[in-house]
């Protein structure tokens, strides 16, 4: 990373961020390597996005990008949303580096709301972008507090939050950003995926980088480490299930998302990760 | 009436005090709030704490429930495993270790020791949760088992404290605190606030908790007749200071300082 570091979009250092500011977000990023689930506080800049669009995987993916990397965004598991188009974009221009759709060809993934559904390798990163990192949040409101609770590991009253869930409906309700524990340790917000995405999560053998710009922490989940979704013992952990099929390439193990298609009640049920869903379609053709 | 037999069915040899205070001081400032506090706290042993509005009961009994640290002084407490430790002397891990497993705290305001946004059941389950319980039907069990227990309908496990009334909202800050079998609880005016005939139930409940459990508790309370009823000893507190200790019934019978005898004397009888 240390070569002549010129933009491709004039004026602009490689990959946006002058390098002192990468270096500071690399040493955080190491720092949350080293304590899996823990969030690192880091000196989050100013981008050229509103805060929400992805501001704190932007800076992450921006600090570990090199001139090899291939890179993949994607948004609620599709490639071609605006966030991800954006973001492709931006890399696209400030780095030169290549960018691809299909998940086997990237080195990196920067993502919102979803893991791709083509499992993720060794050699590769995924950058999350989240909003609020802080799980005790809607629980304990001082971040005093929240350190402290994090520090002597007192998550009693997450676990009360899945109690009221199952006292009031039989079941808990946490659709996505489920909360789970991270090497045994750390409680931790895995970003607002869909908690049919959590089991990914474990033993995972690629890199998870999670960035919160608005927030400023960054926090990480090394290849091959535990990530347990929090439940009791009789009511065990479980992911959604369709009683359909992807309507496009009949895939049947994958995330489903609905979609109305016409004002009297049509709808159909799709993948959400569009580049498993087409990759999908040759072979649904071949049938 | 013979001592000795008595001493030979206790279930329990109490060989040493569960809490031994010397010297305990506390200033706001200027304002001394507490002055040269000590006495000891027998296992099993219920201590009440009377005097006047102000005059350093509940800053007494902030500073040995480790919520509020004193200018001076020790409080030694001793634990489960027999080990006798300095309160603030402890690491902080340990003391909210403590505060959540052998202690409890019953607020006179019970929505300053609930949740109210939280169901009954989940409420009495917090405690279970924080220690480690991860079985829901467990859980739940202790919880309607705890709601029973201080006679409230377990119908309403699943209904927030916000809709039930203020005897049952105390009871269920009572049901919340023994969960844990604590061995200590601390109570500051626990009957606050309640109706006399919802007292009197309440005073009840405690006396046969305090019984069955063992239960070593320290109650601030300004009003005599609680006293009389919960207390085996009475500490009687002015200016921030011990003027009389002794038997619950010898101080209220017999009272020697002339503060206690005013204190006894406005007793409505």
């Amino acid at each position: 990373m240390s070569e002549a570091q010129t933009s491709e979009a004039g004026g602009y250092n490689f990959a946006y961020l002058d390098e002192q500011t990468k270096r500071m977000i690399r040493r955080a990023i190491l720092k949350a390597v080293a304590i899996p689930g823990y969030q690192v506080p880091f000196a989050s800049r100013e981008m050229p996005l509103p805060y929400g669009w992805g501001t704190g995987g932007i800076q992450v993916t921006a600090s570990i990008i090199g001139r090899d990397d291939t890179l993949k965004v994607i948004d609620q598991g599709a490639d071609d949303t605006t966030n991800a188009v954006s973001i492709r974009r931006f890399f696209a221009r400030t780095t030169g580096v290549e960018t691809t759709e299909h998940t086997a060809e990237a080195s990196i993934v920067q993502t919102r709301h979803r893991i791709p559904e083509t499992p993720l390798r060794e050699d590769q990163i995924i950058v999350y972008q989240v909003p609020i990192p802080e799980p005790l949040r809607w629980i304990e409101p001082r971040e005093a507090e929240t350190r402290k609770m994090h520090a002597l590991a007192e998550y009693g009253p997450m676990y009360v939050r899945l109690y009221e869930d199952i006292a009031q409906y039989g079941r808990v309700t946490t659709a996505y950003d489920y909360p789970v524990l991270v090497n045994g340790r750390y409680l931790m917000k895995p970003s607002p995926i869909p908690k049919f995405d959590n089991p990914k999560m474990d033993m995972n053998p690629a890199l998870q980088l999670f960035g919160a710009g608005r927030e400023k922490r960054i926090y990480a989940v090394p290849p091959f480490t535990s990530v347990k979704s929090l439940d009791f013992a009789d009511h065990p952990f479980a992911v959604e299930q369709w009683d359909q099929r992807c309507a496009i390439c009949g895939a049947g193990d994958s995330f489903l998302d609905e979609v109305i298609t016409d004002d009297r009640g049509g709808r159909m049920f799709v993948c959400s990760d569009t580049d498993y869903c087409q990759s999908r379609q040759p072979a649904k053709a071949a049938e | 009436m013979s001592a000795l037999s008595l001493a030979d069915v206790t279930p329990f040899e109490p060989e040493a005090p569960l809490l031994n205070v010397t010297g305990l001081g506390k200033n706001f400032g200027e304002r001394v709030a507490c002055r040269d506090v000590s006495f000891e706290l027998w296992p099993g042993e219920v201590l009440g704490v009377v005097g006047e509005s102000g005059s350093g009961k509940t800053t007494l009994l902030n500073c040995l429930s480790a919520r509020l640290e004193p200018d001076s002084g020790r409080i030694e407490y001793r634990m489960r495993d027999g080990r006798v430790a300095d309160l603030f002397e402890l690491s902080e891990p340990v003391r909210r270790l403590l505060m959540r497993t052998e202690w409890g705290f019953v607020h006179q305001n019970p929505r300053d020791g609930l949740r109210l946004g939280l169901s009954a059941g989940a409420n009495i389950g917090e405690r279970l949760m924080a220690v480690g319980a991860r079985h829901y039907g467990d859980i739940r069990e202790a919880a309607t088992d705890w709601l029973a227990k201080v006679e409230i309908d377990i119908e309403r496990v699943d209904d927030t404290p916000l809709t039930f009334s203020g005897g049952m909202q105390q009871r269920l800050q009572i049901a919340r605190n023994l969960v844990s079998h604590p061995r200590l609880v601390f109570m500051d005016e626990p009957t606050g606030g309640l109706d006399v005939s919802v007292q009197a139930r309440l005073l009840d409940l405690l006396r046969g908790l305090c019984d069955e459990l063992g239960l070593a508790a320290i109650v601030v309370t300004h009003d005599l007749s609680v006293a009389r009823l919960l207390a085996h000893r009475l500490i009687v507190m002015r200016g921030g200071a011990i003027v009389e200790t002794g038997l619950t019934d010898q101080v209220l019978d017999d009272p020697q300082h002339p503060y206690s005898q005013l204190l006894v004397s406005s007793m409505p009888q």
